[in-house]
This record gives C-alpha cells, structure tokens and sequence, in this order.
C-alpha cells in the first residue's frame, strides 16, 4: 500500500473516532459522579447547530467550539436540574433530553441547512506535509490530550478522589462533607460541553455543514463505549479508536473489492461491548476480587441529601 | 348551581352543538392526506423533496386538502404503526415515499380499503395501493456520462445505501453512461448501510478519494459527500434535490426528483374520486426527473455529449439499458437491440458486466 493511502486511512481514523472520544469522555466522568446521563445524543446534536450557526454568524472557529461547549454545558446542566434539584428519574430525563436536543436544534436548524461555514484548517495549514497532516487538525489533537487530562484528574487529583467518591457511595460522601449535588452539576457540565464540543467537530470538522439530526447515533455509541472501557479513559481512547478504526476500514475494504460482509465488520463494535458487559457482569459479583471493571455504585441512583 | 339535571343538559346541549359543527362543515370535509417520510424533511436531499410535493399539494388545494407528515420513520415495524395509525385518523390518501415502506403499506392498505395508498418506488400494487417510481436511472446514466468525461484517474466512486434494485439499477446506469464515452472506465462502490448519516457519508467519500477516485457519486440522501468533493477539490453528483449550494466547483449536475406534479394530480384524482391503482414511473419526459445545471467542471464536449442522450431518451430513441448486455456473472439478460422491461428493472439485483466487486445480498 502506497503511505499516502495509509496516512489517510489512519487519518480517516482520527476524525471518526474523534466526536466519539470527546462525549464519551464526558459521559465518563458524568457516570463517575454516580450520574447516567442517557442524553449524550441531545446534547451532542445540539453541539453541532449551535457550534454551526455561531460560524455562520461570527466567523470565528474559536467563539463557535466556545459555543458549542457552551450550548452543550446548559443541556447538561437542564438535565442536573431535573435529575439533581427536583429528584427525577434519571433514564427517562436523559432520553426526554435526547428527544428535547434532537427537536430544538431541528427547530432553530431549519434555517441553517444549506449554509455553508467553510473548511476547517488542517495540520498542513501550519506548513507540515503530507496527506495525514492534511487529514489531522488541532482538536483531534487536543482531544487526544485531553484523554491524559481526564484520566490524570480522576486518579491523581484530590478534586477526582472527590468525585469517584460521590459515584462510589453518594451518602457517605455526603457525611464527611462533600456538596455532591455541586459535583455531579460541575460533572454534567463537563459532560454536556464535551458532548457539544463533540457535535460540533462533526458539523464545523468531519462533514463540514448542518442538517437536523446529523449526529446519527453517534450518542448511543459514545454511551456504550463508557461501558465497554470500563469507566476507564484509555479504555475510551481504545475503544473509540477501535470502533472508528472498523467503520474506516471497513470502507476501504469495500473499495478494494475485499470479500467482507460490510454488515457484519458493522457489527463488531457492538458485538465487543456485549462480551465486555458479560465478563464485567461476571467479575462485578460480590465476592468477586476484581473491583476494577465496576459500575461507579452510586450510578443513576437518586440522591436526596437527607441519609 | 348545576346539579345533575342541569348537567345532563348542559352535556346535551354541548353535544347538540357539537353534532351541528360537524353539521356544517360535512359539506366540504376537507381530504385528509398523509405523508409518511423516511429522513427528516430538512434533508436537503430525498425527503426534503417529497416534502416540496406536500407543499405544493397544500398550495394547489388550499381548504380542500388537510396534510399531515411524519418525519424520521424507521424502515420495519415502526411504519406500520406510523401508517396504520394515519389510516385510522382518518386520512383518507396515505402516500409512504420509501423502498423500505412496502411490505408495511400492503399490510395497512389490506386492513382499510376505503383508504387509498401511494407508495413510492416499491413494486407491490393493490386495488387501494398505487406505487410510483422516477427513472433515476436516467439521470444517471447521463451523470455517469459527465462523471466519465471529468475523471482525470479513469475512476468513479459510488456511495450505495443499499443493495435493493432501485440503488443497484442506478449503479448499472451509470456504469453504461461512463462506459459509453469511456470504455476503460473503473466503479469503485462502498455500501455504507444508511440513508442518512452525514459523518459516515462524508468518511466513505473520503475513502473513495484516499483510494484515487475524483468523482464522487451517491445514493445516499445527505449533501455530505458532495461538500467533501469541494473541499478535496474534485467532483460530485448531486442526490435527489439541487445540491449546488454545497459544492459549486465540485458539481457536474444533481439528479433531481419532482415529485409535486404527481402528487397533485393524484389528491385530485381522490377528490373527483377518479383515483385508480396503477404503476406509474415518471422521467425526463413527465417533469418528474430533472437534471441540475452543469457545475463549471463539465467540459463543452461533455455538455454536447450528455446532452443529446437526453434528449435521444426524452425522445424514446435511446434507453440506458439496451442489449447486448451482459450480467457480471457473464450471461446474457438482453439481446442485441432488446430494451429492459420495467419489471425487470424494478426486480434488479446484479451489476452489470464490467462493474468489479460482489454485491452484497
């Protein structure tokens, strides 16, 4: 295989996998504070328009990724007023919120389809050569930094220790003094601005343009690479990784003529979060003594501040 | 104070009421149309486009007509819901504009035949139950000429959604069109499994291009693949709706679907209670296939070229799938001079000899 062909193949890779490192990561942390947030797809979606349409009216990439962080943060925050404040049932918010995203940003997007907002800069603007540097750009690469970030804010900060705490057993964190409430709002914050951000690289980067519901999905597979990594970040790098890996090459496949149901190397990402979630239901039993493949306890459970 | 005899009359002389409303408009009861899309309406692609056929329904018939649509319904269980629900609301004309809504109509038009149904592109007709089609195939065969004349690499890559005679009719069109001004011209196809996600659209585009395609064709409904061909600077054809506006430089033509002339004629054939079950499939010829101006890449003698095989097949002269012609197994399924007959278009499932790859089952 010529390298130009590999580059971009490996560059294809980044970009897919890309809006899906970015919610899941933020997923993460939201269901490490004892959060099931299922409104990733909502949240993402309405990343991409608001991202979309500040482009369209400033110009600016910075003010629109700000924006779109932003706009993802409020839906986040929306859905910790209803699960956190007012105590509601925490999977059916995140699927109202995913209903609520996908109809307010098909609402206000009418308008936008059509428009265009430009091509996004690659690595080859700043002078690097080559089809993978023409195939690469800086969010990709700071999402990649920002897998270390996360997983070094989890493990070897105190504010993480506080928040696996707070997922871990909300009560007991609540009698030694910590606000809970207060962190799981900071976390869905985070996890709705990663969400957009997330969104938004699919509308100003990977395609570049808007139409309703161009999110496709991408939601529910950033909800079930949370759970295929094991609560864990590199596992999320992995996996999204891996799945953005299959979809391109099964692409590529197809274009060689290789003899390869496209159906079934569709499947295989899923296929693989199923056998993570048996062996995970099999190592998580009491009595069990890897505790490293566990639910955050306090997952999706409701807090009401009073034991 | 109201006790219960009051009551009793109040509720009588609502439903008095309300029986004299109903009184009054019974006279004209506006038709009750239905339109079932499977995309969302802001598609900028194929639902977009039975939409504008709604609109303009809406437009021709003012108070006579009363529309509704549902958007973004699954192909599979989902739309028999969707329809029967429709029908038991009480429309009157339920018009389902995907392949993948067949099976679900001819369920829901056996349960309610007062209802008359439309379904588009699909091949099972019933007494309630007309299907109609658009010859896309033609306006592909005619990309496919402006495709073959612009490729520099000799290669077109195709995006399927998938493998049902519609989308593999199209492919086998444009490979007769290319093959036509460039025997040594080379299909490269990737299935992608959706008709709509713009992100894979774009990553298949992507890899067609990364592979040494500079002409990218789609059967997908989202703009995506033709906004990649003019960032990468190489060219497009156009889905469903007029997709110029995301790609200027990039687009040879769009292969567009006017679904408004037919739809309206058949509201009006329901209200003067004409209707008839039939097949219709409507083309260059009818207004129901148009092609979009040619984008700045279409050279003069390309334009000549495409040019007169739309008119030749406006005419009747030319039709795209004329014998001799072989399947990609090698046997023959036309004759010298034999034309293909609807049927055997509309039941269509291999590429034609030539085209390299497997079609998926």
């Amino acid at each position: 295989m010529p390298s130009d062909l590999i580059a971009g193949i490996v560059a294809g890779l980044l970009v897919a996998a890309t809006p899906l490192i970015l919610a899941a990561l933020g997923e993460l942390v939201v269901e490490k504070s004892g959060v099931l947030n299922l409104g990733v797809e909502g949240m993402m979606v309405i990343g991409a328009y608001a991202g979309f349409a500040a482009k369209v009216g400033t110009g600016s990439y910075g003010l629109a990724f700000t924006t779109a962080i932003l706009a993802g943060a409020a839906m986040g925050l929306l859905f910790g007023v209803l699960t956190q404040q007012l105590l509601s049932n925490q999977v059916a918010s995140g699927l109202a919120l995913t209903l609520f995203g996908l109809g307010l940003s098909a609402l206000f997007g009418a308008k936008s389809t059509g428009l265009t907002a430009g091509a996004f800069p690659r690595l080859d603007a700043l002078g690097l050569p080559g089809r993978f540097a023409s195939g690469t750009d800086v969010i990709m690469l700071a999402t990649l930094a920002l897998v270390f970030a996360v997983a070094y804010f989890l493990e070897r900060t105190r504010a993480g220790l506080v928040l696996r705490a707070v997922g871990e057993n909300h009560d007991a964190a609540h009698a030694i003094g910590y606000p809970v409430v207060a962190v799981r709002m900071a976390a869905l914050a985070f996890g709705g601005g990663m969400a957009g951000l997330g969104g938004a690289y699919l509308s100003l980067v990977q395609t570049p343009f808007w139409v309703e519901r161009m999110t496709a999905g991408r939601g529910w597979i950033a909800l079930a690479l949370v759970v295929f990594a094991a609560w864990q970040p590199f596992r999320v790098l992995a996996g999204a990784l891996l799945f953005g890996g299959i979809t391109i090459l099964q692409l590529h496949s197809q274009g060689f003529g290789l003899k390869i149901d496209a159906q079934i190397l569709s499947m295989l990402p899923y296929l693989a979060t199923i056998a993570v979630l048996i062996v995970m239901s099999r190592q998580g039993r009491v009595g069990s003594s890897s505790r490293r493949l566990r639910a955050p306890q306090s997952l999706g459970k409701v807090f009401t501040g009073t034991a | 104070m109201i006790d219960r005899r009051n009551l009793l009359g109040a509720v009588a002389g609502v439903v008095a009421l309300a029986a004299g409303v109903t009184a009054a408009t019974a006279q004209t009861p506006p038709l009750k149309v239905g339109f079932v899309y499977v995309g969302p309406i802001g598609d900028h692609g194929w639902s977009y486009q039975h939409h504008q056929g709604l609109l303009a329904v809406k437009k021709e018939f003012g108070d006579k007509v009363e529309t509704t649509y549902v958007e973004n319904v699954p192909e599979g269980p989902d739309a028999e819901r969707v329809i029967d629900q429709l029908a038991s609301q009480g429309h009157k004309l339920i018009i389902t504009t995907s392949f993948g809504f067949m099976n679900p109509t001819v369920k829901v038009a056996a349960k309610y035949p007062d209802v008359k149904f439309e379904h588009m592109t699909g091949f099972k007709q019933a007494d309630n139950l007309a299907t109609a089609n658009i010859r896309f195939y033609v306006g592909r065969y005619i990309a496919g000429i402006l495709a073959a004349k612009a490729s520099k690499t000799g290669m077109i890559g195709y995006i399927g959604s998938f493998p049902i005679p519609e989308v593999v009719m199209g492919i086998n069109a444009t490979y007769l069109g290319a093959k036509s001004v460039n025997p040594n011209i080379k299909m490269k196809i990737i299935w992608v499994s959706t008709w709509f996600d713009p992100g894979k659209e774009s990553d298949a585009a992507k890899a067609l291009a990364d592979q040494g395609v500079d002409i990218i064709m789609q059967h997908t409904d989202s703009p995506a693949p033709v906004k990649f061909a003019e960032e990468r600077k190489i060219f497009a054809v156009g889905q469903a709706s007029d997709m110029k506006s995301f790609g200027p430089n990039a687009i040879l033509t769009s292969i567009i679907d006017d679904w408004n002339g037919y739809y309206i004629s058949r509201v009006k054939a329901v209200l003067g209670s004409t209707w008839k079950t039939g097949d219709t499939w409507g083309g260059l010829n009818t207004g129901m296939l148009a092609m979009g101006a040619y984008g700045p890449g279409v050279s003069a003698d390309a334009k000549a070229l495409a040019d007169a095989a739309k008119d030749k097949i406006s005419k009747g002269e030319l039709h795209p799938f004329t014998g001799p012609l072989k399947k990609q197994d090698g046997t023959e399924f036309l004759k010298a001079g034999e034309k293909i007959a609807d049927k055997d278009l509309a039941g269509m499932n291999y590429y034609v000899e030539g085209i390299e790859g497997a079609l998926p089952k």
